[in-house]
């Protein structure tokens, strides 16, 4: 009988053969993007039209699959085609017709398309070679800038200018090698550079084509599958693919695409070579902590229920994905269902369960689909059920799916709705690790925590606890959205500032409006100001200027918002969300949610400020669970960072940013108006009098600020106040 | 030996829901921890009829042996389930943090004004009904609105009157409704 590590090369072989049989060998593979948002934004109508041209072509060297998605939202549908010896094209705002252009020209024609593709967006019009110098922030400090600068000199000396581009690119987490370069299409990483070095590579490399073999970084690592094929552009800024490794380039269906990037090598090492305590010492080493929010050290947790005593115990993934903005681990699973199972399988393991659940929202249908294919695959290969990998050990997992609870995050609802109850949380102590689910000792972690566990496994501890800061370690996933340019998904390391994420990574704020404040963690979270752009985005930073890391929602927010109405926003989901069981939350909330309502509608009265922070105290200190303690934090924040906004409220009855509708005020600008009449005509209440030609005249007693007439007029004649 | 009762009340149980939920109920119950399955059953019959009926919530009682006031107090809990009929085309309007700063507000309304109901309710033809989501997790296209199963994005006041024409709304039909009943509010 062979070893289950032997036996799961041998599947692997096997999974490479037939992938090469299938796709590898192909003069071109073609993948689609394909997550529910790339599907929202027409992924399957591109799927469709290049399927049916290939039938219609009969092109058999070309092979077209579904990846899940990068995480670049706003250039969604992306179609990536990758041929031999040239660089991935990647193509993007993909809609039929497109493709059919791409499809004659570079499918049968061999030319790629380059004004459709990321690579000219980004600003690069038309390269053979691109070499992207590291930007992350050990190689800065090994003056990758200057580096940048001499490769450009020795390229124009060596008149290779039109043929190379550089660039510079996201942090490859090889810090302790750096500065690092990478060369396409031959995806070729250097170590060590230095300037001599650097000369070589363009003499010996770029010129004469042999590639300086003395630098040449030969190791492996599961992190380093995206840099190959997404590397070339900087649209992925300072990001490093940690969670995320395999989301955009594997094909999340196929088992064997996951087995060919290392899959499940990380749950055969752990139960083949190591003693639950060791994989439990190697989560605690590795400084890894939950990625739901709360940020507990996800070893200490385990080691918890591993001391626990019983006859079963259980492992949950929290895929109840409930903050509003936030994707991450949608993307996750959809892009990368295997991780989270290998990563079960690795947890229930050190923590001595025999059954995992995988507790996820029904809201994300496709993600349910793909995890549901996964876990069949995965039994069906012999990765759960009986004797998994053929070792003694048994585990399976099971999805239960939420029901729209808000609530159920937390992990004793969420244990309560799993047992198929009104999803309530309960007092701790006893916590889940000491008395979950049925009683028995539980963990739960977030799919984030998840996906991370097989890196700590096979890349280890010391590395992973080498990314990010003293107390936050390795990467952190934020779904950035709201008024900036490049919305998306983005996995950084953890102690990048807020401003790296928002302008370096996100591209600023769209239409040149001006900043306002970065709202992180959901509606457990905060709103920070201009000022505070600076804090670096880890757990003990962001609670020190009042928000929280949450989930990892970042939501950016422009001057067109009211911050009195965003803290509105935020309390009216929480209080619709609190479960009513305990006082402070049920009722706090409730009273809170009412004075910010009448400080919006302009009937404010002096005094509510300090009464909304009194009763946000109570409400902070006294609720049961962490939605009441958490609730009041979007309104503690805005009021600090923002309290002359709702004093021009309470006191001026004014919205500055002119969002609350029952403090506009809408006039005509004499001077401006011809008198038309167009907003007359609009009006629906017939409040706007004037003859033909001559100015006209709202009467604000009887407007009610539909704003019609400011979107009728072609004059900019009607003014918003 | 059960009660020549309780056999009735199963029998009835039974045909108050289409068989393949009787059949999943009876799959599930048979596995450890029955009651545990009572949000996935939930589900099944919402999937397949639309909404939880108050004989539907009867019946899945009977079948799992659970008491009818633990499941209407499980089903009343969850955002997900609904208790009315709905629309033959489900509208669904995101309100996630995103849409909600990009203006679904007003979307919102637009909708409202259009169909002249609110939140959660169906038109008289039942040909619509709105319904507001949590964040259907495409904030990149903010705001979004789904119709059935077809996503729109970037969804303006403006262009809502045109995505519900693809379904077959004629804005000069509600207005006669609505006239109508103003008229007969007035004439009250």
């Amino acid at each position: 009988m062979k070893k289950p590590m032997e036996r799961l090369r041998e599947l692997r072989r096997k999974a490479e053969q037939r992938l090469f049989e299938r796709k590898y060998q192909a003069r071109m593979r073609i993948t689609v993007g394909s997550a529910t948002c790339e599907n929202a934004a027409g992924a399957n109508e591109v799927y469709e039209r290049l399927s049916a041209l290939l039938k219609k072509h009969q092109l058999k060297d070309v092979v077209l699959s579904r990846v899940g998605c990068t995480g670049k939202c706003d250039m969604e549908p992306v179609v990536t085609i990758v041929s031999k010896s040239a660089i991935p094209s990647k193509y993007i705002h993909m809609k039929p017709d497109k493709v059919d252009r791409v499809f004659e020209s570079h499918v049968l024609g061999g030319k790629p398309v380059e004004e459709l593709t990321m690579r000219y967006a980004a600003g690069i019009h038309s390269a053979r070679q691109v070499i992207a110098v590291c930007g992350g922030a050990h190689c800065l400090k090994g003056d990758a800038i200057a580096l940048e600068d001499l490769f450009a000199q020795e390229v124009a000396k060596a008149g290779l200018s039109d043929h190379v581009t550089i660039t510079s690119s996201a942090c490859h987490g090889l810090c302790e090698c750096g500065p690092v370069a990478f060369v396409y299409p031959e995806n070729i990483l250097y170590q060590k550079l230095t300037p001599d070095v650097v000369k070589k590579i363009v003499t010996q490399h770029l010129t004469g084509g042999r590639p300086v073999a003395e630098n040449v970084w030969q190791g492996e690592r599961l992190t380093n599958r995206f840099f190959p094929i997404f590397g070339d552009v900087h649209f992925f800024g300072k990001q490093l693919r940690v969670t995320l490794r395999n989301c955009g380039i594997i094909d999340p269906e196929d088992l064997d695409e996951y087995l060919a990037v290392g899959g499940y090598e990380a749950a055969v090492k752990v139960l083949t070579e190591m003693a639950p305590l060791d994989v439990v010492n190697a989560v605690t080493k590795s400084g890894l902590r939950g990625r739901g929010g709360g940020g507990f050290p996800t070893g200490v947790k385990w080691n918890f229920a591993l001391s626990q005593k019983s006859d079963e115990k259980y492992i949950i993934c929290n895929a109840d994905e409930g903050d509003p903005g936030a994707f991450m681990d949608r993307s996750t699973i959809e892009g990368d269902p295997h991780t989270i199972v290998e990563g079960m399988i690795i947890g229930g393991y050190a923590i001595g369960s025999r059954q995992g659940y995988i507790y996820i929202r029904a809201e994300y249908p496709l993600a349910i689909q793909r995890l549901e294919i996964a876990i069949s695959a995965a039994r069906k290969a012999g990765f759960l059920g009986k004797k998994i990998f053929g070792t003694d050990w048994d585990f399976d997992i099971e999805i239960r799916l939420g029901a729209g609870a808000f609530v159920c995050g937390e992990e004793t609802a969420l244990i309560r709705s799993i047992e198929g109850e009104r999803g309530m949380p309960r007092p701790r102590p006893p916590y889940p690790a000491v008395k979950g689910l049925w009683g028995k000792p539980t963990v739960i972690n977030n799919v984030e925590t998840f996906a991370n566990i097989p890196v700590v496994i096979l890349d280890g501890p010391e590395w992973f606890s080498s990314l990010g800061t003293e107390k936050s370690k390795g990467t952190k996933v934020f779904a950035l959205a709201g008024k900036v340019a490049n919305t998306g998904l983005v996995e950084v390391p953890m102690g990048t500032t807020l401003r790296e994420v928002v302008y370096d990574v996100g591209g600023g704020i769209r239409n040149g409006k001006e900043f306002k404040a970065v709202q992180t963690g959901g509606p457990a979270g905060g709103c920070l100001p201009a000022s505070y752009l600076d804090t670096p985005v880890d757990y003990e930073s962001l609670a020190a200027a009042g928000s929280i890391m949450g989930s990892g929602g970042m939501i950016v927010i422009d001057e067109d918002s009211c911050m009195v109405d965003v803290a509105r926003f935020f309390l009216d989901f929480t209080q619709d969300e609190s479960c009513g069981k305990c006082t402070p939350c049920r009722e706090g909330t409730k009273r809170m949610l009412e004075i910010l309502k009448r400080i919006t509608e302009g009937k404010g009265q002096e005094g509510d400020i300090d009464k909304l922070l009194r009763l946000a105290d109570t409400v902070k200190r006294t609720s049961l669970c962490g939605l009441g303690q958490a609730a009041p934090n979007p309104v503690i924040s805005t009021i600090k960072h923002f309290r002359e906004e709702y004093e021009a409220h309470v006191r001026e009855k004014r919205c500055p940013a002119g969002v609350c509708a029952a403090l506009l005020c809408y006039v005509v600008d004499s001077v401006k108006c011809i008198g038309c009449g167009a907003c007359k005509r609009k009006c629906p209440v017939q409040c706007i009098t004037g003859k033909p030609k001559e100015a006209h005249v709202i009467d604000t007693t009887r407007c009610i600020k539909c704003g019609q007439c400011l979107e009728a007029c072609k004059f900019d004649a009607v003014i918003r106040k | 030996m059960k009660s020549e009762f309780f056999q009735k009340e199963l029998a009835r149980a039974k045909e108050a829901l289409p068989g393949e939920v009787v059949s999943f109920i009876e799959e599930r119950c048979s596995k450890s921890h029955p009651e545990s399955h009572l949000i996935a059953v939930l589900h099944k019959v919402q999937e397949k009829l639309g909404y939880l009926g108050k004989e539907h919530m009867n019946a899945v009682s009977v079948l799992m042996q659970i008491p009818a006031a633990k499941v209407t107090g499980v089903a009343s809990f969850y955002h997900f389930f609904n208790f009315t009929p709905r629309g033959k085309n489900r509208i669904s309007l995101c309100l996630g943090t995103a849409c909600f700063v990009k203006g679904a507000g007003k979307v919102l309304d637009k909708l409202k004004e259009l169909l002249a109901i609110d939140v959660g309710q169906t038109t008289q033809d039942r040909l619509f009904s709105i319904d507001v989501a949590r964040c259907v997790g495409a904030c990149a296209l903010a705001p979004v609105m789904i119709v059935n199963d077809k996503v729109y994005a970037e969804v303006k006041p403006e262009t809502v009157a045109q995505i519900l024409g693809e379904y077959g709304f004629q804005s000069s039909k509600v207005a006669q409704i609505t006239a109508k009943t103003t008229a007969s509010k007035a004439g009250k």
